[in-house]
């Protein structure tokens, strides 16, 4: 217990606290993150937030933005759903927070995206811009297309466009089997694969195109044992997180011996769990780097970033992406309103850390980046996965020109 | 089609034992003390997380005995110094009060062991497939995972019907008062039987861990269906949670095989759909689309037409 007077000097002490804050200038830019950190996602959502309060912390090392101010990534818990989202994002705007990121689930993706529209239009003076990691249901940078909203990552189009540029050359290839979590990114993901086989190779069959609720499946043995019955010599799949992995350990327990397209096989336990049976079977589309490491410099940010979570991987490397554009906008807009910021934004070019030259194109709000394809094996790994000694090696890349995808977006400028 | 049949039958029965061992302590735990214990499935969870730490240390096969009963002495511990007090404000407090442990329990895991996936593997020697039947492996674990089940069931059976205890808690089920008269330490036997429903939980989570995964959502995924099992089955009915679990079971694998929609339906008794019709959407829709709503609409319609559940004696 503290007695009076100790409580006098605490509240005093407190109150110049108060006083004294908004005349510091180093009071901390702070960037909402609103992901799962509870529920079947959480082990996605946790690993995100750790990644991106890393390379926040890397950044407030070289300086912090506007002439050292800090960059602070605060965690909000959505538990994935478009509801509780709603309720985060009105806490974060009642903290005063202008900047929010989020990546799970195109679903509240969405949900934000129509919400954060509709708020800067009530209230221009408390505007909040939304950057999206990870959402990458391709209507989000197409006829969703807001001002306010950047993806950061390859929207599954573009990912699929170069998926199937590989698929498209193995000549053998005859069927395949589409499975997917059923809302608008597994559904966007089935129709980006149908429309690209159909272009690209007419004579490879779908066998089967299947959606099963997202985060609800218990046992995937019995999809296992649908795809075998389909006779498919390919699965593609957009799954993630548990659903992700269920799938993995259904098959290698099943003896499902065909390679695996997808898009999230990979680290967060999943590496760990397709082990030796996946070697050069599972493939994985996606944007950032692979083993080899392109530069010293990438190689030194996943180090310290391994020091700090020795039980963590760097599984995202588009955050370092989000978070360093952001700074080097608000750095460029002196300032820290959303509406200045989204503009330094526009069309900004970037050179990420394992030296990709990326631009936001201005059109639609999705950066341009090179895809590459990776394949999950133990050979050559510099930097592995959850521990595992099994990593992804890049196999094949796709310059930012070709990976590059027309937009129907007409965006409404405030 | 005799393939996915085959192997829709195996998964429907490994998954349906597996919601057996989790209903039945629950639905013990119900018959005995009319508590829905709402902490079920965070002790499930528990268990397989506990059987992985111990995994590591000192085998799978240690951590087959040791985790249950440590789930067991848990749950124990739960009844004596918990729901035992809250027990006179009434049954809304005791839910209220399993509610609140099972997100304690939860969230207490993921602090001990983290947010992510945990790799608990099944142990090398039943790392093999059994038998392989058109090129499907059927893994060793999974055999195990039914034998396991099908032995507590039985173990079970003959407990309660065959020995002095199950005796005991019978008649305690029905007229506690009576027992307690007799000289049987009522209240005891409450501690035990709570304690051996967790522990039936926690063995549940130690054999699904390394096949479904050990991982923070584990109990979400899991924790309404046994709901929908002992209702099914009938409250406090052993062999109503037998019957209900191995239907659950077999209902969801098979809903994955079935790729039928109502569209089909339609065509096959000869009227035809326009895509542009409001309810299209839910025409198109195929069964194995909605197979994880079915146990709950087998639910509904059990309370409507039975409430009593298959083999329940009383209503809910």
């Amino acid at each position: 217990m503290i007695d009076r007077r100790q409580f006098t000097q605490l509240a005093a002490a407190l109150a110049a606290g108060c006083v004294a804050l908004p005349g510091f200038a180093a009071d901390p830019v702070r960037v909402a993150f609103i992901d799962p950190l509870s529920g079947p996602f959480a082990a996605v959502g946790s690993s995100g937030l750790k990644q991106f309060q890393f390379i926040a912390s890397e950044i407030n090392k070289s300086g912090g933005v506007l002439g050292g101010r800090k960059l602070e990534v605060v965690g909000y818990d959505n538990k994935v759903s478009p509801k509780e989202s709603l309720i985060q994002l009105k806490r974060v705007i009642g903290d005063g927070i202008q900047f929010i990121v989020q990546g799970n689930s195109s679903g509240v993706a969405n949900a934000l995206i129509d919400a954060v529209e509709k708020h800067n239009e009530r209230e221009p003076g408390k505007r909040v811009l939304y950057l999206n990691y990870s959402a990458v249901d391709p209507s989000l940078t197409n006829e969703k297309c807001n001002y306010w909203h950047f993806r950061f990552d390859a929207n599954a189009d573009m990912k699929m466009n170069a998926l199937t540029d590989v698929i498209a050359t193995n000549k053998k290839m005859k069927s395949i089997y589409i499975i997917g979590q059923d809302y608008s990114f597994g559904k966007a993901v089935a129709a980006a694969a149908e429309e690209f086989l159909g272009q690209k190779r007419p004579d490879i069959k779908i066998v089967g195109n299947e959606l099963h609720p997202i985060g609800k499946v218990k046992d995937f043995s019995p999809y296992i044992a649908k795809i075998k019955a389909s006779g498919a010599q390919a699965v593609i799949t957009g799954n993630w997180g548990a659903d992700m992995l269920g799938l993995a350990k259904a098959a290698s327990d099943a003896g499902l011996e065909i390679p695996f397209y997808t898009y999230y096989a990979a680290a967060n336990g999943i590496t760990k769990a397709i082990g030796a049976g996946g070697v050069g079977k599972v493939r994985l589309v996606g944007e950032g780097d692979g083993n080899p490491i392109s530069t010293a410099a990438w190689r030194d940010v996943l180090k310290r970033f391994k020091a700090k979570y020795p039980d963590e991987d760097f599984t995202q490397p588009r955050i370092a992406n989000t978070i360093h554009m952001l700074a080097l906008a608000i750095n460029q807009a002196k300032s820290t309103e959303p509406a200045k910021v989204a503009a330094a934004l526009e069309g900004m070019t970037y050179t990420s850390y394992w030296g990709d030259i990326v631009t936001m194109r201005a059109t639609d709000h999705q950066l341009q980046m090179p895809i590459r394809i990776f394949v999950h094996t133990n050979k050559n790994i510099e930097v592995d996965l959850d521990n595992s000694g099994y990593g992804l090696a890049t196999e094949s890349a796709v310059s930012a020109h070709m990976a590059s995808t027309p937009t129907t977006c007409k965006m409404q400028r405030p | 089609m005799l393939e996915l049949t085959v192997f829709s039958l195996l998964n429907g029965l490994v998954y349906g034992l597996l919601l057996f061992m989790l209903s039945s302590g629950l639905t013990l735990i119900f018959s005995m003390m009319g508590v829905l214990n709402f902490a079920h499935a965070s002790l499930y969870m528990l268990g397989a997380y506990l059987a992985y730490s111990i995994s590591l240390k000192i085998g799978f096969w240690p951590g087959l005995v040791i985790a249950p009963l440590l789930v067991g002495v848990v749950g124990a511990l739960i009844e004596r110094y918990g729901l035992r007090h809250v027990h006179r404000y009434g049954h809304v407090a005791e839910l209220i009060f399993t509610f609140g442990v099972a997100f304690l329990i939860e969230e207490s895991v993921q602090l001990i062991w983290g947010r992510q996936n945990v790799d608990y593997r099944e142990p090398a020697i039943l790392a093999f497939p059994l038998f392989k039947l058109w090129g499907t492996d059927f893994p060793a674990y999974k055999a195990f995972m039914l034998a396991i089940s099908i032995g507590i069931f039985i173990a079970l059976l003959v407990v309660l019907t065959r020995s002095r205890v199950g005796l005991i808690i019978q008649a305690a089920i029905t007229h506690p008062n009576q027992v307690a008269m007799l000289g049987h330490n009522v209240p005891l036997v409450f501690t035990g039987v709570f304690g051996a429903g967790s522990a039936l939980a926690g063995l549940a989570g130690v054999i699904a861990g390394p096949s479904l995964g050990t991982f923070p959502g584990m109990a979400a995924v899991l924790g309404s269906i046994v709901f929908v099992v002992i209702v099914v089955g009938g409250l406090g009915s052993l062999a109503g949670a037998f019957v209900a679990s191995l239907l659950i079971g077999m209902l969801q694998t098979f809903a994955v095989a079935v790729d039928y929609s109502l569209e089909d339906l339609f065509k096959a008794i000869g009227i035809t759909t326009g895509q542009r019709s409001a309810l299209s959407d839910l025409y198109t829709v195929t069964v194995a689309q909605i197979g994880p709503i079915l146990p709950y609409l087998l639910l509904v319609l059990i309370l409507i037409f039975r409430p009593t559940g298959l083999l329940g004696k009383r209503e809910v």
